[in-house]
This record gives structure tokens, C-alpha cells and sequence, in this order.
């Protein structure tokens, strides 16, 4: 079924429209690629589930086709970009019928938004690169979402993963004197009975980095422990983020030292209750 | 991970991690310094604008180098400043010996000069039977500690004020135990006046050369390089090609950046205008440029000249404050010491680009706007093009890539007892299995997404 869709017009300012269509109920028109990371597939099919359940609550038409794997990121952070055009025209072939398509991690989508590039059909990774969408930026900017049908009545630490801040700028970095906005915490605050725990580092890295958790292990455990000591030090029950993998590498640690304090992808607490 | 015997970044963080209350008091120490600098920052609104100005006044400078080094050799000559040009490091150390053999002199005093470091200036003077003195107190502190600098704004920055007053009870003869920070900085003043009294040649860095004006300037806390410079008889400063800016006007732009990013300070103490040598003095400029010209021909990685050597990429850096500046066995440590090294040597640094997890506050704290993070993938991509990764990376990363290209193998690896572990990111490496060291394994689930999907909703 994928692919035989009709891009109808990858222009991001009529997509824009088209997505104002969404909330007056007209949604037939627009079509969403759902994008499932190959972990969050294999380890946490529950942040897949929770991101295909709010999508269609909000009335979107999400298809996931069925022959996707991996966006190319973890090769090519390593420098083996040159081996990814075989996942690069594996996901051209996946979505490039979709209007959107959306995936429920920022290092994925930042990837797929700079390095998607194909021998033959380099005009049809350019509009893929233009039409991906992370799933918190899609809640925000396409389908503008002033409130959300959530519960979760808990204390909850938000990790700004790098590459969804700093990438995507989905919140903005404390390094820049500008002004401040978060859209996971703009989304958050929708969730009832939800409290946000602050932090003493707002935005420092976990350490997780792709290869680099096992390639410089000793560094990778320290900043990730150094992390969860930060949510843990403010009495986080959850710890959040818009990335299932820098919360993989932190609930690594957490287990490790028995703690009961549990990681949850941003889509499962948007979705819940 | 790379396939080399010798110094690797992974291996020496290792190392300094076997300490865990040292590296948080390395860590928090320079939060603290990172702090300093947003504070700093924050206080003028027009930060962004001036980050904006400095890095295009430099895209200028790398654009129209020749020209404006030209113009400065011109206007120096015109000054009475002699100017010598080094191809490399070599070079450069053998024109400092000439000119001490011709005032016939063994002992110079120097202020601190990151590119001095980066030529092995010390070691080499050293051999030639010539005794250097740094004379700013960090460096003072690593050259009598026998260590290189593990910061370029912050040489001891690694050591502890009981570790400092150890080293001067050693070698200045302070009372055992002894670890006040200012008696310590008064017995470096007294030992160094002595020097600064007896050296006949003094060499100092430089920070800015205006191409305008053919003059230099020199920026330090201590008061040091005037010091230094104005006892002696001859001045030698050592510049890289990169440092000229236009012209004066713009110096402003990089005041203002330079110790707001560095250490949080409006200004530093002392911005120093050297332009003539008084009367009876010699002044000597030397132009290096050992590998700057092969940077500036590499088209993604030219813009890392910009670098003013602020070191606010190595405060912000979440590797370098828990791996120390050692780590990066580099006279210029953390995340700009990582994409300027591989231009110099790319097999003995190929370890470097790969100590970061590209989280990009480096690129964000840069007051000249260099695409740190950005390069530091590109040098990746470069350095195992060139075959400087180890081959059982390669190996599994080829597994990975085949497996990830098609569905049917990919479906099949994750269902047959969830191979795709094998193969996952954190994986990949997976003799001893570094990631279960510390953390737990994700715990696979009953079904995948996909299994899930096919049952729910086809
Ligand atoms: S790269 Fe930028 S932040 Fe780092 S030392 Fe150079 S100027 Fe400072």
C-alpha cells in the first residue's frame, strides 16, 4: 500500500494547510509514514504503539509500511556513512508516498533531515528530507495542538535529548542568549495532573551518542549516571524524553543500581491515561 | 577502537575515570566556568550579533588571507618590527634558537603560547641547551609538574590547589602542606621577578594582528607577556597564520567575545598593543603556519581557523570535563583540539572525531561560530574513508548495513531470539560487550512493533 500513495504537493507551506485541515476534521486529504527506529521496534514497541495511538486519536491517517528498517544513523555516526544507501533507498522506497512522516525520535528524523541522499532518485530524498517530522514538532507546528486528553499523575523529569534540541530546536539551549520555549515541556504541561521536576543541568547530554556508548564506555556511564543523578536528585518518578535512545542508556543505569525510578518515551505519557 | 598501540582517547578517559570524586571535582569545576560565561553572555543582548559579526570578519580574513598577511608583513616591516615566516613547526623553533644564538643568550622567558605548545617549542629549546621559564602561573605549574597543559586557557586546570602546593613545596621551596592560593601566587610573583629581571629575550603568543596597522595584541590576566616584553632586550612573538583581523576597529568584536566566552570576565586584566619596539629593543614577529594552509584547502574544515582560543568548546564539552584534557594527547585538548589535530597528523589522532557524542553545545558557546560538531562527524567519515578505523569495526558495521537493507533479514534477526542485539548500536563492538559493564540490557519485549502492527492493524 505504501508507495502507490500520491505525494500530493511537498511544498511545506501548503502541507501547512493542509494540516490546519486536520483539526477541522477534514483529514482524508494528508497521509503520515509512520517511522518506527529499528530499537524502538526490537526494545520499546510501546513508544511505537503509544506514537500510532495519539496520532490517530488526533485524527490523522498513519500508515507504517511494513518493509522498514533503519534510518542509517548509527553507521553513519561512526563514519560509515558510505554504507548506508542500501537503509538510505530502503526508506526513499518506504515513505516518499507519504504527505509526513513522522517518527518518534529526534535523532532519527535529524539524520533523515541531513544526510538522506540517493544515487539515483536524489530529488525524491530531498523531499523526503523536507517532509520528515519529529513526533513533538509534528504536535506543535503541523497539527498545532492546543490540548491533549492526557493523565499521568506523576513527578517527571524531561531529558532534552541533543539531537532533538540542539538538531531540530525543539526547545532552546542554554548556551544561546535568545529566548526561551520548550515544545515537549509546551506539550507536557497539557498532560493532567503532571508535574515537571527542574533540573540543574537543563539541557547537558547523557552520554549515550551512538556508538559512542561502547567505543568510549567509561565516559558514555559517567555522563549518563551523572544525568540520572541530576532527574533523580529532584525526585523524578519518570524520567522523559523525545529520544528512546538516550532513556535506553539511562534506564540502563537505573536498573543497574536497582532504582525504581522508570524511563518513559514522551509519546507513551501523551497518550496515557 | 582503533586498530593502534599507542594513545587512544577511549583508553585514557578510562584511566582518568578509575578516579570517580576527581572527575566530578573536574567536571563541576568547569560547569562552574561554563557558568561563568552564560552569566557573561547574558549580561549584553547582543551577544548573538556579536557572535554573527566575529565569525564573518573571520570568513573575510580566511577568504582574503594572503592579502591581509601581505598587508601586515608591510606594515610591521614599516614599524621596525622584523618578520620572520615558518612553513611548520620546525621551522619556527629553529628561527627562535637563531635568534637567541645571535644575542648569544640560554635562559628566555616566555608568556603563554598555545602555539609554542603546539610546536614544541620547550622540548626542543631544551635539547639545544636553552632554558625556558613560562611565566604564567598555570603554565608555570605544568612545567615544573612535567606535564603538558590540559587547557588552553586553563593549563592546570587538572590539578588540585594541594596537588599545586605540593609541587612548590617540591620545587620553590613553600612549606610542606602548604596550599593557600595566595601564598602560593606570591612565591610564584617572587621566583618569577627574579627571572623576569634577568632574561634578555622574552616570547610572548599573540591573540589578534591587525592587518591595518601591522601591530599586535596580547591578552593575559597576569600582566605577564607586558612584563616579559618590556624587561627584555629582544621581543619574539609567535603568531599562526590565522590570527590577522582586518583592521582595528574590529579588535572590539573579539575583546568583547574572548574572556566572556573563556572565563566569564567583560575584558581580560591586560589587551596589549605591541606595534614598535622601543628604542634600543628588538622586536621579531614569526608567521606559522604549520598545517593551516592545508586546513584552509579542505573545504569543510577551513572555518575551524576562525578558532580565537577561547576554550569555551572544552567547558561546555560533557567528554572533556569527565575525561580531562589529557585525553586528548594534544596540545590543544577537547572538541576544537579534536577537528584541528587530524589536519595535522590524521592515523595518530584518528581517535579523536570519534570522542564526542555530537551534542553541539560546543558549535553553540563558540564565539566565532565554528560548525564544531558538524566537522567532527565529516572527520569521521574522512578518517575511515582513509582506513583509519579498526577492521572489526568495519566488519560488524558491514553486517549491520546489510542486515538494516533489507526487511527480511531484518525481521529474521529480530525474531530468532532478537539477533538484531548483535547488531544494534550499542552492540557493535561487542567482544566483552561494553554496554552491560555498567548498564543493564534493555529487556526485549514479547513482540516487536511490527508484530504488534501486523496483528492490530492490517
Ligand atoms: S573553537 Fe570556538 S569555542 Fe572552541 S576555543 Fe576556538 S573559538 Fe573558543
Amino acid at each position: 500500500m505504501n508507495g502507490e500513495l500520491v505525494l500530493m504537493n511537498n511544498e511545506r507551506r501548503t502541507m501547512d494547510n493542509q494540516a490546519k485541515n486536520v483539526n477541522l476534521g477534514d483529514s482524508k486529504k494528508m497521509t503520515v509514514g509512520l517511522f518506527i527506529p529499528c530499537y524502538v521496534d526490537q526494545f520499546y514497541p510501546n513508544a511505537g504503539i503509544a506514537t500510532l495511538q495519539l496520532l490517530e486519536k488526533l485524527g490523522v491517517d498513519v500508515h507504517y509500511p511494513a518493509g522498514q528498517t533503519c534510518c542509517g544513523q548509527p553507521m553513519a555516526n561512526s563514519g560509515f556513512e558510505h554504507l548506508t544507501h542500501g537503509c538510505n533507498d530502503l526508506f526513499i522506497k518506504n515513505f516518499s508516498g507519504y504527505d509526513y512522516i513522522v517518527a518518534p525520535s529526534g535523532s532519527c528524523v535529524l539524520h533523515v533531515k541531513d544526510h538522506l541522499h540517493s544515487g539515483q532518485e536524489e530529488d525524491k530524498a530531498l523531499s523526503v528530507r523536507g517532509k520528515i517530522y519529529e513526533l513533538i514538532e509534528f504536535l506543535t507546528d503541523v497539527l498545532k495542538v492546543e490540548n491533549l486528553e492526557a493523565r499521568f499523575p506523576h513527578k517527571v523529569g524531561l531529558h532534552q535529548s541533543c539531537h532533538g534540541q540542539r538538531g531540530l530546536k525543539l526547545s532552546q539551549m542554554t548556551e544561546l542568549v535568545a529566548p526561551g520555549f520548550s515544545k515537549p515541556g509546551y506539550l507536557l504541561n497539557m498532560v493532567k495532573d503532571l508535574e515537571l521536576v527542574p533540573l540543574d543541568r537543563m539541557d547537558e547530554c547523557c552520554g549515550f551518542g551512538g556508538t559512542f556508548c561502547v567505543a568510549e564506555e567509561a565516559v558514555s556511564v559517567k555522563m549518563g549516571k551523572d544525568r540520572v543523578e541530576d532527574h533523580l536528585k529532584h525526585g523524578a518518578e519518570f524520567i522523559t524524553a523525545a529520544d528512546m535512545s538516550c532513556l535506553m542508556h539511562m534506564e540502563g543505569i537505573l536498573r543497574r543500581k536497582k532504582s525504581g525510578v522508570k524511563v518513559m518515551h514522551i509519546a507513551e505519557i501523551l497518550n496515557a491515561g | 577502537m582503533m586498530e593502534r598501540t599507542h594513545k587512544d582517547h577511549a583508553q585514557l578517559s578510562d584511566v582518568f575515570n578509575e578516579d570517580e570524586p576527581r572527575v566530578n571535582w573536574h567536571d563541576e569545576t568547569l560547569w562552574w566556568v561554563r557558568q561563568k560565561r552564560d552569566r557573561a553572555a547574558h549580561g549584553i543582548p547582543e551577544f548573538e550579533l556579536l557572535r554573527e559579526t566575529a565569525s564573518q570578519i573571520k570568513n573575510n580574513v580566511l577568504s582574503n588571507l594572503s592579502d591581509y598577511l601581505v598587508q601586515f608583513e608591510a606594515n610591521a616591516l614599516a614599524n621596525g618590527i622584523i618578520v620572520h615566516w615558518a612553513a611548520n613547526a620546525a621551522e619556527h623553533n629553529r628561527i627562535v634558537h637563531s635568534i637567541l644564538e645571535k644575542h648569544d643568550v640560554k635562559r628566555i622567558v616566555k608568556s603563554k603560547s598555545m602555539l609554542t605548545e603546539e610546536c614544541h617549542l620547550n622540548e626542543y629549546l631544551g635539547g639545544q641547551g636553552i632554558s625556558v621559564v613560562d611565566s604564567d602561573l598555570g603554565e608555570l605549574i605544568v612545567q615544573l609538574a612535567k606535564e603538558p597543559p590540559s587547557h588552553i586557557v586553563l593549563p592546570c586546570i587538572h590539578k588540585k590547589k594541594e596537588e599545586i602546593g605540593e609541587i612548590f613545596h617540591r620545587h620553590l621551596g613553600t612549606e610542606k602542606g602548604m596550599s593557600d592560593p595566595q601564598v602560593l601566587t606570591e612565591t610564584a610573583r617572587q621566583h618569577l621577578r627574579e627571572t623576569f629581571l634577568t632574561r634578555r629575550i622574552a616570547l610572548t603568543g599573540v591573540n589578534f594582528a591587525i592587518a591595518e596597522t601591522g601591530e599586535f595584541v596580547v591578552c593575559t590576566n597576569e600582566g605577564n607577556a607586558d612584563m616579559g616584553a618590556h624587561l627584555s632586550d629582544v621581543h619574539i612573538a609567535s603568531m599562526g597564520i590565522e590570527k590577522l583581523i582586518p583592521k582595528r576597529k574590529h579588535l572590539g568584536v573579539f575583546l568583547r567575545l574572548l574572556t566572556r566566552s573563556a572565563t566569564g570576565q567583560p575584558v581580560t586584566t591586560y589587551s596589549s598593543h605591541f606595534k614598535t619596539p622601543r628604542k634600543g629593543q628588538e622586536m621579531h614577529i614569526i608567521l606559522v603556519d604549520n598545517g593551516r594552509s592545508a586546513q584552509l584547502g579542505r573545504k569543510e574544515f577551513r572555518n575551524s581557523l576562525k578558532c580565537i582560543r577561547c576554550g569555551a568548546c572544552m567547558n561546555t564539552c560533557p567528554v572533556y570535563r569527565r575525561s580531562g584534557g589529557h585525553s586528548y594527547h594534544n596540545a590543544i585538548a577537547g572538541p576544537i583540539g579534536a577537528i584541528l589535530a587530524p589536519n595535522l597528523d590524521m592515523k595518530e589522532y584518528a581517535d579523536l572525531p570519534f570522542a564526542s557524542t555530537l551534542c553541539g553545545s560546543c558549535s553553540n558557546v563558540c564565539p566565532v561560530k565554528i560548525d564544531i560538531h558538524d566537522q567532527l562527524y565529516k572527520w569521521r567519515q574522512v578518517i575511515v574513508q582513509e582506513g583509519y578505523a579498526a577492521t572489526v569495526k568495519s566488519v560488524s558495521m558491514k553486517a549491520m548495513a546489510f542486515t538494516l537493507s533489507s526487511p527480511a533479514l531484518y525481521r529474521f534477526a529480530g525474531k530468532s531470539g532478537r539477533l538484531f542485539l548483535k547488531y544494534a548500536p550499542f552492540a557493535v563492538s561487542n567482544q566483552m560487550n561494553p554496554w552491560y559493564k555498567q548498564r543493564e540490557m534493555p529487556e526485549p519485549p514479547a513482540e516487536s512493533f511490527g508484530e504488534w502492527y501486523k496483528k492490530n492493524r492490517n
